[in-house]
């Protein structure tokens, strides 16, 4: 773990522990269930997000996968029977696909990736809501599918699934960028992409992948959305979670400027945004208020961190100069 | 300049910390009007700061300013400016999408009107006369990004005027300058120093150095070594006190070469010159010069062979293989490697630690069943550090903690560990001291030593006669001529160079 990594899960100890002392239903079973399945499903993400995000990019067009992705595939299930094995697999691959899209034009057609993945967010959205002429898509009423149940909004021991799925991927996803040939290269290129490049790194390769990756998360993730909304409004689901997902990485420690992140930081991440929103409900803060909240909470952790930064630069100086005078 | 105040400016005893280094020690430096003071000293014996603290751009952890009798407690960038300390970078601070006036007058634009606009016409006119003082060719109007390096910097030295300088800072001014450029500037002093207004000359080329200072300071390890007096510049007096020891050699004599060519180009034609092919051979452990004006095409055709750009004609043989380079990784496979020019922007990724950097190339070869080992990684990363005598305590410290040439032994070990067929070093001693070029030209030559075809390209005539065995040069695009060591001279290359053609002797 880094210091960074450290220093966040401080603050959502304390955070944890001032909500509790407020209202002790915060360490209630329900209470720790609901949120776990939250972080969960934003943790998925989250770490894709995190990936591009490392390679100098970003991706605007998450919440819009996850509200197409959950529309198609709740009605591939519900409405043409498609057996959900089958669906899930066409989710992934129609994720790899969008993301080698957004990875294509921006390495080969050399498109900023700002403005790609923001006409994905109009594109993707615009879809869903073509597709289903603006009305809610849903499982039919008393359909049922146990083993597709099970993996994604089941519980065992109390602990929800899709928290459980969240740290799989997150234990997978540590391995490859901290301990592959792969992750070194990813945070090369987005430190110095010229660099990496005369270093013979295929930087196309790793940008890309990056973008798949984070497509291929967000599909997952829509089937997990779908599956716990078991609705999906086309206009409204996953509104935002892009935000949900940079706010996650951008607090676990990745600059924006790339090159920088771990995904142990971007897990935090997620656990203090759902911390917070669970903060609101329980201290029984106006849930309007919501987004201010954490805006406030997240200006004041970047705005700690790059305090305590500069604090440890001049502890060293003056350790520096101490040992100069002293010789 | 009679409205110029005369100038006094002293620093005493200034010391600047920062985490973990002592970058200054109690250095004192004293600047009058008129006077041309060479500053010297290796990369890393604190020129880079002691400048950044005349400009005010850092503050000194102790020590006092005194300027025309008054001591400032503060010195910030501010101050300087109205102090009259003006800078002419290393790296240029020109801005390329707008015409000369406007960079001369950026942040002080003249303004008419009641509305504030801006008088571009003014501006213009005021330009113009600068421009002729420091003799540039180009107009007010002109876009920058139609000036070439050097006129740049005369750019720079006119703004510098323009703000009334009374101390103009040249960090490395010549280091991408070819000859008659830097004579051209040498000139530029000498008027400068003329009109009353002193300059601080900081340079690694100690030709240049002897030919226009007054003084010079010598700073070694953010020690002041000495000051040595007008008539005491010589260039081994000055060696002497930068490394603190005589270089014996600079230059190592080559040893035997192979006649087989280990890289042939045939035909090869670039973007830029797309009618213009270039044929030359390189042979198996020989240092093959390449010489020519900034712009003949040097970078762009070594870079070219690398697989960064595009080729449009033309092929290219490693020890009789084909190479058809589409990107770096496909030269890297057949052992040809490319030290890169700009090593900040392409050979290094300064915030990532030296020993990522040393592995970077070949990172697959450090894996087990697909993870990295990080201990293999360092394992190599130490071994190259001793042969290569790279100067860090720990090969995990992020590798801008190093000065220049440090940094460029790390580029080399890059290559080094990877067992090269072919590298074309690109100005591989720019901005680099002396104490380190010595080591790394004997690095080139125990590569040649050991069947390596070694390629470098160069602007430092110097470099490019003491090392090679054979010189190509280039102009436009094309190879001009080929020298053999013993027609090595300053005035053939140049002459190749201009593209006139060598008279038989």
């Amino acid at each position: 773990m880094q210091k960074k990594d450290i220093g966040l899960a401080v603050l959502i100890i304390v955070v944890g522990i001032i909500v509790y002392m407020r209202n002790p239903l915060f360490l209630s079973p329900i209470n720790l269930g609901n949120t776990a399945n939250l972080i969960g499903l934003f943790g998925l993400f989250a770490i894709g997000q995190g990936f591009v995000i490392m390679t100098g990019g970003i991706d605007l067009s998450v919440g819009s996968v996850i509200a197409l992705l959950g529309v198609l595939f709740v009605d591939m299930v519900g409405k043409f029977g498609v057996p959900w094995p089958l669906a899930v697999a066409l989710m992934i691959v129609l994720g790899v696909v969008i993301g080698l899209a957004h990875g294509v034009l921006i390495t080969r057609f050399k498109l900023q990736p700002f403005v790609v993945t923001l006409c994905g967010l109009l594109i993707y959205r615009g879809i869903a809501r073509g597709y289903t002429a603006e009305s809610t898509a849903g499982f039919p009423f008393g359909s049922s599918y146990p083993q597709l149940e099970w993996l994604t909004i089941g519980r065992s021991f109390g602990v929800p699934h899709s928290f459980v799925a969240m740290l799989i991927v997150a234990a997978i996803m540590w391995v490859v960028l901290h301990h592959t040939v792969f992750g070194r290269h990813l945070c090369a290129v987005g430190k110095n992409e010229e660099a990496a490049r005369f270093s013979g790194i295929n930087t196309r390769f790793v940008t890309i992948a990056a973008y798949v990756i984070c497509a291929v998360l967000a599909s997952i993730a829509a089937i997990y959305f779908a599956m716990f909304t078991k609705s999906v409004q086309p206009s409204s689901h996953g509104n935002f979670y892009e935000l949900y997902a940079i706010a996650a990485a951008v607090l676990g420690g990745c600059s924006l400027r790339g090159g920088e992140g771990s995904v142990i930081g971007i897990v935090l991440g997620a656990v203090l945004l759902q911390e917070l929103q669970n903060l609101v409900n329980l201290l029984g803060i106006p849930s309007s208020l919501n987004f201010a909240v954490m805006g406030a909470v997240i200006l004041l952790g970047v705005l700690a961190d790059q305090q305590f930064a500069a604090y440890r630069n001049r502890k060293n100086t003056e350790r520096a100069l101490g040992l100069l005078q002293k010789s | 300049m009679s409205a110029v105040q005369r100038l006094d400016l002293r620093l005493e005893g200034v010391t600047k910390v920062y985490p973990g280094v002592v970058a200054l020690n109690d250095v004192s430096l004293q600047i009058k009007a008129g006077e041309v003071v060479g500053l010297l000293g290796e990369n890393g014996a604190g020129k880079s700061t002691l400048m950044k603290i005349l400009g005010g751009l850092i503050a000194p952890t102790s020590g006092r300013i005194m300027l025309d009798g008054q001591e400032y407690l503060r010195f910030d960038v501010q101050q300087s400016q109205q102090a009259g300390i003006a800078f002419v970078h290393q790296e240029l601070n020109v801005f390329d999408n707008m015409d000369v006036a406007a960079n001369i007058f950026l942040g002080r634009e003249k303004v008419r009107g009641p509305l504030r606009l801006t008088d571009l016409k003014r501006m213009n006119e005021l330009t113009q006369p600068l421009l002729d003082r420091v003799g540039a060719r180009f107009h007010s109007d002109t876009s920058v990004s139609t000036l070439s390096l050097a006129e740049c910097q005369l750019l720079e030295i006119a703004k510098a005027l323009s703000m009334n300088a009374r101390l103009v800072i040249m960090d490395e001014p010549t280091s991408s300058l070819t000859l008659s450029e830097t004579n051209m500037l040498l000139k530029v002093i000498a008027d400068l120093k003329a009109q009353g207004i002193a300059v601080v000359y900081i340079s690694h080329r100690l030709g240049e150095v002897e030919e226009c200072v007054d003084r010079a300071v010598v700073l070694r390890d953010g020690h002041n070594v000495g000051t040595l007096e007008r008539e005491d510049v010589t260039h081994d007096a000055m060696i002497h006190m930068m490394i603190g020891r005589d270089l014996k050699a600079l230059y190592t004599p080559p040893a035997q070469m192979s006649s087989k060519p280990i890289l042939s180009v045939r035909n090869f034609c670039i973007k830029s010159k797309p009618d213009r092919p270039a044929s030359f051979d390189l042979m198996a452990g020989e240092i093959l010069g390449v010489a020519g004006l900034i712009g003949a095409g040097r970078t762009e055709l070594a870079e070219a062979i690398f697989g960064v750009g595009q080729k449009l004609g033309g092929e290219v043989l490693i020890d009789g293989q084909h190479l058809n380079a589409k990107s770096p990784a496909d030269a890297i496979a057949a052992g040809l490697y490319l030290v890169p020019e700009d090593r900040k922007r392409a050979g290094l990724i300064l915030d990532f630690p030296t020993v990522e950097n040393i592995t970077m190339a070949s990172l697959s070869a450090f894996t087990s069943h697909g993870l990295v080992s990080q201990k293999r990684q360092i394992e190599v990363a130490e071994v190259q550090r001793s042969s290569l005598s790279i100067k860090t305590h720990d090969v995990c410290r992020a590798a801008n903690e190093m000065s220049g040439g440090n940094q460029q032994k790390v580029v080399l070990a890059k290559w080094l560990s990877m067992d090269p067929k072919v590298i074309i070093f690109d100005e591989p001693t720019r901005g680099i001291d002396v104490g380190a070029k010595a080591e790394i030209y004997s690095l080139m030559r125990s590569l040649a030593d050991r069947g390596v075809g070694v390629m470098m390209i160069s602007s430092d005539m110097e470099e490019v006669i003491g090392v090679s065995d054979r010189i190509v040069v280039m102009k436009d695009g094309v190879i001009t001529g080929e020298l053999p060591r013993l027609k090595f001279s300053e005035s053939s290359v140049l002459n190749l160079a201009v593209g006139r053609v060598l008279e038989e002797a």
